[in-house]
């Protein structure tokens, strides 16, 4: 890969919130995020609720501040732009929402909608005619009429507001997106619409996609690498294929081994079935967060958290888990099975 | 673009736009129907806004009208009970202990009462909400610092402010809208900041944010739309506050003064009668009743007729508004 | 298809005996558009420890269907015919009053949302418990001690500590489970299931689906699983019938149906899960969306959407019949497809039949030729 478009380092976001059972109030939603994104590439996030995938979504669009770590972007950090600066800034990074509904204001109609980012960059189309024109170009190529525009959002299905939401984040023609779950509240066929367009989208523009969800098959279809997050932490890194069909770390295992597949062969696969739920991110376990429902878990695990070891993948690129005793094979993977069921 | 684009185009396009309900011409099409045939379709709306036209009318050119028969006395024609037009039209609605025409004065007293409970409403939800919605937004110190002023003033006596301040400086109409209003400012400002503080965690503001927006600019066009109707509904109640208060303040002698008569002063003047000659009260009383009920009704109206979400209802026959479930399942 | 009916084994135990059979139901909505049909002659039996799974996309119908059969439909739905037979007894000839017999000790239902289905005032032990006082007329106390031991049964960590817990201090995990606890609380015969994991992540999901195979298989439960997840029913359901728009069309075992799909539909929905397809490559979707209740067209529902309509499919809509057989090799000959009329006809001899495949469409031969 060239000279990554989108940088993260050590990234860290702690909210303070009330008291937990053990008295701690402060919640590390983010805990050394990592992680790259090449122009023009899909970078899938997986991970459970509360794991801090939306933290970080909301972080990279400076939604929220975080405590440490840099953000950077094309060799600069957004977090210390201000003015002009950040608001030419705002136009490269966009992001799509999860629900169709509450994403778009209902008192607006789709082209007040699709238009609404320029009333804060006016420079971008001054005249009131090209706005119209770039409108109907917009609504055309996420596959919606001009004649649209003067609908309401109630009036759309949900497929189709959430075409809305992705042509409101084209507006201000931006290198990456943000897509946090942008098909799980939609209908499986209208979410096939909606991956075809993302895909065609990417094609055309060279947009690079930062594509949250927890449905490990959908991102599996459209991401080039995956990170798995378990607690505020990135777990696993590397290329797609390579993640699903070979995962080192246990969690990753788990999380792949758990999720329903389509197979209607007959022949029952073995299942990790992981005990217990994610522990509270007040309290993470110490040592490695993972320990408490891993099944490889020994002393040293509580102890020290693991660094993240990185390997060659065979296609060349970079592996990375962070585990005490990564899983080696596929074989590893169905021994790992009788100790865990 | 070229046709991987347009491609999904065609094929969306099929089936579910298509058979939707096109409604009737360009009306429901662009998001902004005809308001004026909505109101028609609901009869209760209708009404209201019929009486709240003629009241209205009777305010600006009715005094005019009057002449002095509301000043005039007349004490052989004192305390006449109403209903009857042996003694000429303008006792129809009876006469007071000195005379004069109970018809000529409910309509000299309405311009004097809009004069002050107009102002004085309409000063409390500007300022109260805009100070609530910028409260709500910016949450925070802001916040904490408003609600505090705001339970200050909610705590403090209200008639025992009202009263430092109108003997201090002289009672006139002035100073009594600028007393009403700030009295009624905590009002909306309590509304106006807890749904802002709802609104500015909702998606569509925080999209708004991810384009550089400016908190104003989002407040301006995100916020005060959504909040306003439910303020304006509120508004039309304390309507119906701020003219009794004004009459309590003119019953102490610091509001209104005579020979000038407000519909409150009339109501408090005459409670001494009610035995002897009820109409004395109850007249103005049912003006500034059925003045708060129409405008109540049709702020209620207004709100679902601004709001695209809920506008569907007034365009259904009245009698199915009971059953109007949603048609939809819950969303797997 | 006579052959198959006959072609009964004798070693089939009471285990896969009918306990629901659901025939022609249909509901109607009254809504501000005149009254539409939500649910439209809707015909499917579910056994004694299998799952039978109602798959659809949201708005078919499935949760409507659901909800008729447990006898919990909102004020503006009505049961505008057919029958709910469990066990012998239409459920839809009985009044509200009735019924309450039923709810308990012959079907249990599970809902989507465990936060809202649980009261929050009172303890999980008393909502456990409730369910036996109410049927077996047990004290408080005994109530608990039963209680406790349905927490142990769905893998509740700890009950005896826990029974006196609100259900806000439970996990969304744990909420299920305590909502799965109160459902096989009296061994129902039915245990209706509304979506019961899709607020859930997958290991949890993975965790409840264990236990819900789990109570099947001890009390040889019927299970209706009402899911829009192909992949879980895939995993969890023996049989799968397919809703669209208010309708069946199609039914059938579910290694059958999705592995050969007879109606454009389900074919449509297995091509749309991106599985088969290479990374990035096009997916196979269903243009358009599905139609509104109130313009449901004359002909077949699917219509709009399908890729193989011709004139008749615009007019005359395509009755749910048994598809043809087509030979698959390796078939377990308990497999054997049975026409749904005779299951109807001889009720008392139907705990040996199987269920069959219908598909409601005019081109069911011909879809694999697409």
């Amino acid at each position: 890969m060239s000279e990554p478009l989108l940088q993260v380092d050590g990234l860290c976001k702690t909210f303070h919130v009330a008291k937990s059972a053990r008295g701690n109030t402060r919640l590390k939603a983010l805990d050394g995020i990592n992680l790259t994104v090449g122009r023009g590439e899909t970078l899938g996030l997986v991970g459970e609720s509360g794991c801090g995938k939306s933290t970080l979504a909301r972080t990279l669009m400076m939604l929220e501040t975080p405590d440490e770590g840099t953000v950077t972007f094309e060799g600069t950090n957004p977090f210390g732009l201000r003015g002009k600066e950040l608001l030419s800034w705002r136009r490269r990074v966009q992001m799509v929402f999860q629900d169709p509904f509450a994403s778009l204001n209902a008192r607006m109609n789709a082209g007040d909608i699709v238009s609404e980012p320029w009333a804060t960059h006016r420079n971008l189309y001054p005249s009131s005619r090209e706005r119209e024109a770039r409108v109907r170009e917009l609504l055309h190529m996420v596959g919606l009429r001009p004649s649209d525009a003067r609908k309401s959002p109630q009036e759309f299905s949900g497929g189709q507001r959430q075409r809305l939401g992705i042509a409101r984040a084209l507006a201000l023609n931006p290198d990456v997106i943000i897509l946090d779950e942008p098909v799980s509240a939609l209908d499986l066929s209208v979410q096939a619409q909606i991956l075809n367009l993302l895909n065609d989208l990417q094609q055309e523009l060279g947009v690079s996609y930062i594509f949250i969800s927890h449905d490990l098959t959908v991102v599996r279809h459209v991401a080039d690498r995956v990170a798995v997050m378990y607690l505020g932490r990135i777990i696993e890194t590397g290329a797609t294929e390579e993640v699903f069909d070979h995962p080192r770390h246990p969690y990753t295992a788990a999380l792949m081994s758990a999720s329903p597949k389509l197979d209607v062969t007959g022949v029952k696969r073995d299942r990790i079935v992981l005990q217990g739920e994610l522990p509270s991110p007040l309290d993470p376990p110490s040592g490695c967060r993972f320990r408490t429902r891993c099944w490889k878990a020994q002393d040293i695990c509580a102890e020290v958290a693991p660094e993240p070891r990185v390997t060659a993948a065979p296609d060349g690129g970079l592996r990375l888990a962070e585990c005490h005793f990564p899983l080696e094979t596929v074989k590893g993977l169905t021994g790992a099975t009788a100790t865990a069921g | 673009m070229t046709s991987s684009l347009t491609e999904p185009a065609a094929q969306d396009q099929l089936p579910g736009t298509e058979n939707r309900p096109s409604g009737k011409g360009n009306g429901s099409q662009d998001g902004n129907p005809n308001l004026f045939r909505l109101l028609l379709k609901d009869r209760f709306a209708t009404v209201s806004a019929v009486l709240l036209v003629l009241i209205g009318l009777t305010a600006v050119i009715g005094p005019a009208l009057m002449g002095d028969l509301a000043t005039k006395q007349n004490l052989l024609f004192a305390n006449k009970a109403p209903f009857s037009l042996a003694h000429g039209w303008e006792y129809v609605l009876g006469s007071d202990s000195l005379g004069r025409s109970m018809l000529a004065r409910l309509v000299v007293a309405s311009r004097t009462t809009f004069s002050v409970a107009v102002p004085a409403v309409a000063v409390a939800l500007a300022v109260g909400s805009l100070w609530g919605v910028w409260a709500g937004y910016h949450r925070g110190w802001r916040e904490n610092v408003s609600m505090r002023i705001a339970d200050v003033i909610m705590s403090f006596p209200s008639l025992l402010l009202a009263v430092v301040v109108l003997y201090v400086f002289s009672p006139s109409a002035g100073n009594i809208v600028l007393i009403l209003a700030l009295t009624r400012i905590p009002i909306y400002l309590r509304t106006a900041r807890a749904e802002s503080a709802e609104l500015q965690s909702r998606t569509f503001v925080d999209a708004a944010r991810t384009f550089g927006a400016r908190p104003n600019a989002i407040i301006g066009r995100h916020v005060i739309p959504v909040v306003l109707p439910t303020l304006l509904t509120l508004a039309t109640l304390e309507f119906c506050y701020v003219m009794l208060a004004e009459s309590s303040l003119s019953f102490l002698g610091i509001g209104i003064q005579p020979p000038d008569v407000s519909w409150g002063l009339m109501v408090s003047q005459g409670r001494q009668y009610l035995q002897t000659a009820w109409w004395l009260s109850i007249f103005p009383g049912v003006a500034i009743v059925v003045t708060t009920i129409a405008a109540n009704v049709l702020a209620a109206w207004l709100r679902i007729a601004t709001d695209p979400a809920q506008r569907w209802r007034l365009a259904l026959p009245r009698k199915r508004l009971i059953a109007r479930i949603p048609v939809k399942e819950a969303k797997p | 298809m006579k052959t198959a009916a006959q072609s009964v084994l004798p070693g089939q135990s009471r285990a896969h005996e009918v306990v629901l059979s659901v025939r022609a139901l249909a509901v109607d909505i009254r809504t501000h558009r005149g009254t539409v049909r939500a649910v439209n002659d809707v015909n499917f039996e579910a056994r004694a420890g299998e799952t039978l799974a109602l798959l659809g996309e949201s708005g078919c119908g499935k949760s409507m269907t659901a909800k008729a059969l447990a006898g919990i439909m909102d004020p503006v739905c009505d049961l505008a015919g057919g029958e709910v037979v469990l066990n012998g007894t239409d459920l839809a000839a009985l009044t509200p009053k009735e019924r309450l017999k039923f709810a308990g000790p012959e079907l249990g239902i599970v809902f989507q949302d465990a936060l809202t289905a649980l009261n929050p005032v009172y303890t999980v032990g008393t909502q456990l418990g409730e369910a036996f006082r109410i049927h077996r007329g047990l004290g408080a106390k005994e109530a608990k001690v039963q209680a406790i031991e349905l927490m142990e049964r769905v893998g509740i960590p700890e009950p005896e500590s826990r029974v006196n817990s609100y259900p806000h201090q439970f996990s969304g995990g744990m909420r299920q489970r305590i909502l799965i606890a109160m459902a096989v609380a009296l061994n129902p015969r039915l245990l209706i299931a509304d979506e019961p994991t899709t607020a859930l992540d997958v290991t949890v999901q993975a965790q409840i689906m264990q236990l819900l195979r789990k109570l099947r298989e001890e009390g040889q439960m019927a299970v209706v699983l009402i899911t829009h997840d192909l992949a879980v029913v895939a995993e969890e359901a023996d049989s799968v019938a397919v809703m669209y728009a208010g309708n069946v069309v199609e039914c059938g075992p579910v290694s059958e149906v999705f592995s050969d799909p007879r109606h454009p539909y389900t074919k449509g929905l297995l091509e749309s899960v991106p599985v088969h397809v290479g990374r990035g490559a096009r997916l196979l979707s269903i243009a358009g969306s599905p139609p509104e209740l109130h313009d449901i067209p004359a002909g077949c529902v699917y219509q709009s959407r399908c890729p193989l309509v011709q004139d008749i499919c615009r007019s005359e809509r395509p009755q749910l019949l048994p598809v043809t057989d087509r030979p698959v090799n390796d078939r377990p000959v308990d497999d054997r497809p049975v026409d749904l009329q005779d299951d109807a006809d001889d009720y008392a001899g139907a705990l040996l039949s199987r269920p069959g495949r219908a598909a409601a469409c005019h081109f069911s031969e011909e879809i694999n030729n697409v």
